[in-house]
Order: C-alpha cells, then sequence, then structure tokens
C-alpha cells in the first residue's frame, strides 16, 4: 500500500505553548487511519498544522508532493479535503451553494452537476433541503453538509476533525455508513481525528494514538482495539 | 403635488447618488470588518482623472469607462500595498493608515488639478426630461446608471462564481481558504469593486456640486448615513438606505421650514445617530446583540 | 578613602539616573527652561502641544483604558473653548475660572453622551461619534446661537496678562499655567488608572462580561469614562481657547477629532506619557511636511502617517519604552 500521506517530525505551537512535539504518521490510499487521544493531545492541531491553517515544522508529503511550506489555498488545491471541528458552514449560503463552494476551484460544470447529485445520493436530506439557509440546518445536517462540500473538491485525501461531535447518534451511524462507502468505493486517503475511539476503531484499519504532542501508539486498528490493556491507559 | 413629485424625484437621484457610496463602503465593511474612510478622497480622484481624459480631449464614455476600470485596479494596488500587511493590526491603527490615505488623496488631487471648482459634463444634457415634467435629464441619467450598476452588480454574486467566492471570502474566511478560495484575491477584488463603484458616483454628482478636491465630503456623510440606516451587514440595505436618505434630505429640506441648508447635513447626523440608538444594526441588519 | 566616595557618588547618581522619572526629570527641566530661551513663536507652538497632549490624555483614557472608540473628542475640545470664551467675553469671568467650569460642563456632556453609547460598540460607536465632530461646526454656525457664539466669525478672546509681579510675558505666563495644568491633569489620570475606579474602567476593557459576572457596573464606568474623556479635552479646549485667542466654527471640524486620535495612536493606546509625543506629531509634522512641499503637505502627513503605523502598529511607547528598559539596565 502506497503512502498518500507522510508526516516526519510535524511540530507545532500556539505562541509560546508546544502542542506538536515531533509528529510521524502516514495514510494509505484507500485507507482510513485513525487519529485517536484524550483532550488536548494535540489531535485537532494537527488536522490544523496539515492544512496549513497554523504555523508548522516538519516534513509533509502528499503524494509525494511537499506541502509543509504551501498556504491552506495551494494544499487544497493539491486535493486535500478538510472538514474542520465546528463544521465551517456556510451559514448564510443555501445548501446548495455550499456544496458548490466545495467546488470553487474547480471547472468541470458537468462534473460538479454530478458531483452535487451524487452527494444528494448519499444525503437524502440535503437535496430536500437544497434552497434553505445552510445556518437553519441542524448540527447533523450541516455535518453532512460539510462532508459533502469536502468531497466537491474530488479531494485525495480527507481529513475529518470530530464527525460524531454533537450529534445523535443514529445520525452517527448514518453519517460513518458513509464514511464505509466513500473508503470501498472511492480510493480516497482518510484521517479520522475522534474522541469516541471505539467508533473510530470500528471504521479504521490503522491507528495512531497521540499523547501530549507525540505518537504514543500506532499499530492495526484491530490490534489497537482488542488491546484492553491499551485503551485503559491511553482511551480511557 | 407638482412640488412633491418634484423633490421625491430628486431625493431618489440624490439618493441615487449616496446609494452607491453606500454600497461600496459596505462592500469594504463585509470584506475586512472596517470602515473606508477614504472612500469619498477615492470617488473623488476618480472624478478629477476622468475629467483630466476629457480635458485631453476624450469622449465621455470613453473617459467615464476608463476612469473606472483605472480606480478598479487603483482599489486593488491600494489594499495589496496598504492594507494588506496590516490586516492584524488594531482597529485604531487601521483607522489612522484610513486617514493617512485621505490625506494623501486629498491632497495630490489639489495639488494636481488645484482647488477651484470645475463645472463637469453631463452625458445627456441639463434639460428636463421631455415628457416628463418632474425630472431633469441629468437626474434621470443617474438613476438609470445607478440602476444598471446595481443590477449588474447583483447578477455578479448571484450568478458567478467569482461572486460566490467573494461572499464566501467576507462570511467566513476560514472556511473559504478550506475550500481553495484566495481570500487575500478576493478582498483586492473588493476593495477594487468599491473604488470602481465610488467612481462612478463622483462622476454622476460632480456636474451638479462641481468639481473640487472636497466635493464628497457632505455625500460621505449621506453614504455613511446611508449605510447605517440599512444596516452594514447588508448591501441591500445600504441601497436601501441610500435612497432613503435622499428622499428625506430632500423632502424634509422642502417641507420643514427651520431645515435650510445649513440643517440638512445635520439631518443625516441625526438619522445616524437615532438609528444607531434605536437599533444599531440597521433596518435590514441581524438584531444586534447586547453587548454587556 | 577618596576612591571609595568617588565610588559611592558615581554608583548613586547613577541610581537617580536609572530611576524611573529620569526620563521624565528630563523632559521637566528642559520644559522649565525652555520659554526663556527660546523665541516666542515656538513658546506658542510648546503650548499648544501641552495642550493637545491634554486632549490626548483625556482619549486615551477613554479609548485606551476603558476599550471605547471615539472620533468625536473635537467636540468636547470645541464645547470647553466656547464655553471658556463665552464666559470670557460675555460674562466678565476670570480666565483661570473657565477651566474648571469646562471641565464640568464637558463632564456632564460626555456623560450624557456615553448613556446613549452604552448600546453601541466597534464601528458604530465609531460612526456615532464621527457624526457627533461633523455637527459640531454646523451647529456652532446656526444663527440661532449667533448671539452667543458669534456665529461663522466666531468669538476673539482677549489675553490674560501675566499676573503683576511675576517677570513673565504674557506667552511665557500662558506657557507656564498651560505646564502646570498639564501636569496636574497628568498626575491625576496615573492616579485615576492605578485606583479602583481605574481598574474597573480597565476591567471594562478588557473583560466586560467577566467585569460584570464580577460585580462591576459596566454601565456606569463606561459613561464615567465619557464624562471624564470629556473633561480632559474640555479644558484642553478652553486652554487653547485662552492660548489661541480666537473661537470659530471652522476651528472644530472633523480633522480636530481625527488628529488627536491619530496623535492618541501614534502616541501609544493605552500608554499615558504618550500624550506629549503624539501632540508633538500631530502638531510638528505637518508643518515639516509643509517644509517639504508647499502643494503636497497633506500628501507628505499621510505618508509618515502611514509609514509609521507600517513600522510602528503600537506608536512610539515601543521603542521610548525599550530605550527606557535600556537605559536602566546601563545605570544598574
Amino acid at each position: 500500500m502506497s503512502m498518500l500521506l507522510q508526516v516526519r517530525g510535524l511540530r507545532a505551537a500556539y505562541g509560546q505553548t508546544e502542542i506538536l512535539r515531533g509528529l510521524d504518521f502516514d495514510v494509505g490510499k484507500g485507507a482510513v487511519t485513525a487519529l485517536l487521544g484524550a483532550n488536548g493531545a494535540g489531535k485537532t492541531t494537527t488536522l490544523r498544522a496539515l492544512c496549513g491553517s497554523i504555523r508548522r515544522q516538519g516534513s509533509i508529503t502528499l503524494d509525494g508532493v511537499p506541502i509543509s511550506g504551501k498556504s491552506t489555498e495551494e494544499i487544497v488545491r493539491l486535493g486535500v479535503g478538510h472538514v474542520p471541528d465546528g463544521r465551517g458552514t456556510f451559514l448564510k449560503q443555501s445548501v446548495e451553494n455550499n456544496l458548490k463552494l466545495g467546488a470553487i476551484t474547480r471547472s468541470d460544470r458537468q462534473g460538479i452537476a454530478e458531483d452535487i447529485e451524487k452527494i444528494y445520493d448519499y444525503f437524502p436530506i440535503l437535496k430536500q433541503r437544497r434552497s434553505q439557509q445552510a445556518g437553519l440546518l441542524s448540527g447533523g445536517e450541516q455535518q453532512m453538509l460539510a462532508v459533502g462540500r469536502a468531497l466537491m473538491l474530488r479531494p485525495k485525501i480527507l481529513l475529518l476533525d470530530e464527525p460524531s461531535f454533537g450529534l445523535a447518534p443514529l445520525v452517527v451511524r448514518e453519517i460513518f455508513g458513509i464514511f464505509r462507502k466513500l473508503k470501498e468505493a472511492s480510493g480516497v486517503g482518510i484521517l479520522l481525528v475522534e474522541q469516541n475511539a471505539s467508533l473510530a476503531l470500528d471504521l479504521a484499519d490503522h491507528a495512531y494514538v497521540l499523547e501530549t504532542g507525540r505518537v504514543g501508539f500506532s499499530g492495526k486498528a484491530e490490534d489497537v482495539k482488542n488491546n484492553e490493556q491499551l485503551k485503559r491507559s491511553y482511551l480511557g | 403635488m407638482e412640488l412633491f413629485a418634484q423633490q421625491v424625484m430628486a431625493g431618489l437621484a440624490s439618493g441615487a447618488i449616496y446609494a452607491c457610496i453606500a454600497l461600496a463602503l459596505v462592500m469594504i465593511y463585509q470584506a475586512i470588518g472596517h470602515v473606508n474612510f477614504a472612500q469619498g478622497e477615492m470617488a473623488t480622484f476618480s472624478t478629477f482623472l476622468s475629467w483630466q481624459m476629457m480635458q485631453w480631449g476624450s469622449p465621455y464614455w470613453a473617459a467615464f469607462v476608463a476612469a473606472v476600470a483605472l480606480s478598479f485596479a487603483g482599489g486593488m494596488l491600494i489594499d495589496t500595498v496598504v492594507f494588506r500587511p496590516i490586516r492584524k493590526a488594531s482597529v485604531l491603527s487601521q483607522i489612522v493608515m484610513f486617514v493617512g490615505l485621505l490625506a494623501i488623496l486629498n491632497s495630490l488631487s489639489g495639488f494636481i488639478w488645484d482647488f477651484t471648482s470645475k463645472p463637469f459634463p453631463t452625458p445627456l444634457g441639463s434639460g428636463p426630461l421631455s415628457g416628463f415634467r418632474f425630472m431633469g435629464m441629468h437626474q434621470a441619467a443617474m438613476m438609470a446608471i445607478t440602476a444598471l450598476m446595481l443590477v449588474l452588480l447583483y447578477c455578479f454574486f448571484r450568478f458567478t462564481s467569482v461572486g460566490l467566492a467573494m461572499q464566501a471570502a467576507a462570511e467566513n474566511p476560514d472556511s473559504a481558504r478550506l475550500v481553495g478560495v484566495r481570500v487575500e484575491l478576493m478582498i483586492a477584488l473588493g476593495w477594487g469593486m468599491a473604488a470602481g463603484i465610488g467612481a462612478v458616483a463622483g462622476i454622476m454628482i460632480a456636474p451638479i456640486v462641481f468639481l473640487e478636491p472636497n466635493m464628497m465630503l457632505g455625500i460621505m456623510l449621506y453614504g455613511f448615513a446611508g449605510a447605517v440606516l440599512g444596516g452594514l451587514a447588508s448591501p441591500l440595505g445600504a441601497v436601501i438606505g441610500g435612497f432613503l436618505v435622499g428622499l428625506i434630505e430632500n423632502l424634509a429640506g422642502t417641507y420643514i421650514p427651520a431645515v435650510g441648508a445649513e440643517l440638512k447635513l445635520t439631518i443625516a447626523l441625526a438619522i445616524i445617530i437615532v438609528v444607531l440608538v434605536v437599533k444599531p444594526s440597521g433596518l435590514l441588519g441581524p438584531r444586534h446583540a447586547q453587548r454587556v | 578613602m577618596a576612591l571609595m566616595q568617588n565610588v559611592q557618588v558615581a554608583s548613586s547618581s547613577r541610581a537617580i539616573l536609572g530611576s524611573r522619572w529620569s526620563l521624565g526629570i528630563v523632559f521637566l527641566a528642559a520644559a522649565l527652561l525652555a520659554p526663556f530661551l527660546l523665541h516666542k513663536f515656538y513658546v506658542f507652538q510648546m503650548t499648544l502641544v501641552l495642550i493637545y497632549a491634554i486632549a490626548i490624555l483625556g482619549l486615551n483614557l477613554l479609548v485606551g483604558f476603558n476599550g471605547q472608540l471615539s472620533l468625536g473628542h473635537g467636540a468636547f475640545f470645541a464645547l470647553g473653548a466656547y464655553t471658556a470664551a463665552m464666559l470670557i467675553e460675555h460674562g466678565g469671568v476670570n480666565y483661570a475660572a473657565t477651566l474648571p467650569a469646562a471641565g464640568v460642563i464637558c463632564f456632564i456632556f460626555g456623560f450624557l453622551f456615553g448613556l446613549p453609547a452604552l448600546r453601541l460598540d466597534g464601528i458604530y460607536l465609531a460612526l456615532a461619534t464621527f457624526a457627533l465632530s461633523v455637527a459640531t461646526p454646523q451647529i456652532l454656525k446656526l444663527s440661532v446661537f449667533e448671539t452667543w457664539t458669534g456665529g461663522v466669525q466666531g468669538l476673539i478672546v482677549t489675553k490674560p496678562d501675566a499676573p503683576p509681579g511675576l517677570p513673565l510675558t504674557a506667552d511665557q505666563w500662558l506657557y507656564f499655567l498651560t505646564l502646570g495644568v498639564s501636569m496636574l491633569m497628568y498626575w491625576v489620570a496615573v492616579n485615576l488608572v492605578a485606583s479602583r475606579t481605574g481598574r474597573a474602567l480597565r476591567s471594562v476593557r478588557d473583560n466586560p462580561l467577566a467585569a460584570t459576572a464580577m460585580g462591576v457596573n459596566t454601565a456606569y464606568y463606561k459613561t464615567l469614562a465619557f464624562g471624564i474623556s470629556g473633561a480632559y479635552t474640555g479644558i484642553a479646549g478652553a486652554l487653547s481657547a485662552i492660548v489661541v485667542q480666537f473661537v470659530a466654527p471652522d476651528s472644530f471640524t472633523l480633522t480636530l477629532s481625527i488628529s488627536i486620535l491619530v496623535g492618541l495612536v501614534v502616541g501609544g493606546v493605552g500608554w499615558l506619557p504618550g500624550a506629549i509625543f503624539g501632540a508633538s506629531f500631530i502638531l510638528l509634522v505637518p508643518n515639516i511636511a509643509e517644509g517639504i512641499s508647499k502643494g503636497l503637505a497633506g500628501a507628505v502627513y499621510g505618508v509618515m502617517m502611514i509609514l509609521l503605523m507600517l513600522v510602528l502598529p503600537s506608536g512610539v511607547s515601543t521603542p521610548v519604552r525599550w530605550m527606557q528598559r535600556k537605559f536602566q539596565a546601563w545605570a544598574k
């Protein structure tokens, strides 16, 4: 399995406080990699660093291209779809416009229209609400919209930041079902940050457990899932 | 009745200009969260550019279009060179930058073209509109051109990708970056468009108030009043606000005896203050959250 | 023995030089000597600098220490100036008494303006105060007030003489009067900021929600700040009426309000000593700009403002404080 994303020695800080102290991890093509850990371990920071939203040092390579010095806009255009925590919905725009914004860097009108229909297939509720203002959507619907928006980019890699946060279990199951479909169908690599470890491990192939800015443990998802001692000490 | 109709038309005509300025102010405010206090001076400078081109023999419409295009470029340049480096600075530092810009443009205008009032041509002549007793030709031109510009802008924002990207950048720059929008470019575009709109406003008002470096001072105030009345959060509100201010100014000036020329400006200010105290977010703005 | 004494003298003078007030003492000495050494035009300029410094001090209390915004302080300056002028010319009041009178009136006006201002913040407050500034000359020109204000032509204020017995010219006397008033007001400001009231004011600036949660009456302190700030600027205005001997509506336009704000930012928001630097900037740099190019004076001034903001976004407080620290370190 070739490595889609390779990270070596990633460091990042907020002001004087160092959050990431030298991370090493990989994400494979068509695989789901989970990034787990307690609050404050640096999971969200890692995703922000990958996107260039915060200052970072270290080596980040996407499909062979180094991206650690690039701006967010450039990184996104290279195929990184980030679904941020808080969803980042364009509340004033319609649902459909939010999706169109996901594809704003593309110029193939036909392809964009097809992709929008594909997203509506995944998330029928969005089709129902296509002309409504996105700010009126429920939390779960906004999460679906955020994922749909990222997918409109036809990304090589999808960065998911706590997609289950604040959502009812039924909605979470629906959304994770879509993730499973994506993993099987499209060959997109997924880096999944989750507080809910068991949920993430059910979906993931590989897992890294972060502890205060470093990788504390890594291995196959099954192994992590079955390792009671590991779960207790790192994942609570 | 005839007087009333005339004054309503006059109010709408000058309201068109205030609407333009208000729109330009709100566009920049939405993009960067600051009010461009130098908007009037930029418009005046643009108007001088068009005047100069006409002095050199250019026909009216060629000079009009050229001035708007140059202003667009100039606006983008000003943002990139002056305001982009201080994007993160405090409100106060930015206000001082705007003041500096204002001083530079005002002084340059005076230096290059001196402070005497110059007559400025109108595209359609200054007689009354044929068949319509309530409005002059130029007033009709002002309203028509403003209406055309507003329609074009509406279509731009509603139907084009760039328009959508600009809205996204203004609403949520972080998310906009995450979909690949070049936010800094969008902001510069917003500046360019505001500068272009200001140029149109200046060229339209110059025949009435005569061209001189301080021409836009009073108009800026009405423009602010319009923007505040409509709500700084809404371009549509700004336009409506501008027209309303024009109407109020003209009707109050005609029908309230105490309001002579001296008090007309104070009317604009009274509007601003009353609106701000009663509903700070304006007619079309969101309900203003009360800061404790 | 002599060597020890020399070392002691050297270290104690170093101690004096290194103390926090060393810079201030140097300034003070210069300020006290200047009027006797300089031509009266320069004395006049220095007096004006002090007057604007007081105005900036007032604005700083509101903006720097209480976190509100004002583009309208020219109105308070005008109110103070006209109060003094009218009291002197129409009321026969002694000029020195007009200062506290202006202070009180401007405090009341500031406090009253602060009440509706409670509902506004940020850009909305800027616009409201902006409107106040622009309205001021209009209101002053109104014919209904003409008998008192002198209308468009304004009022001429009789120049006071130095008190008999003092070997000073009128200009030198006015300078020392202004110097004394400004030092007093600076002292008051410093103590105000350090007091309980000052802490309350600053808590409202830093985190109004938390301040309320801790029982600070935010509304009261915000209006109080407007009142005090207005009073300071009003007293500056009164002094200007006396020193310039003239008040007219067109002296108090929006330009004045903006100048005071520029002076505040250049001096350093939230740094009281900055007032004197800011006042010097807004008074002297336009003159220098005119010297560089008569026709483009405004443009040169604007360029200097922009350059200063790009290089020193926090005003001169940054380099001055740095110099102070270096100086103190050397003196140790």
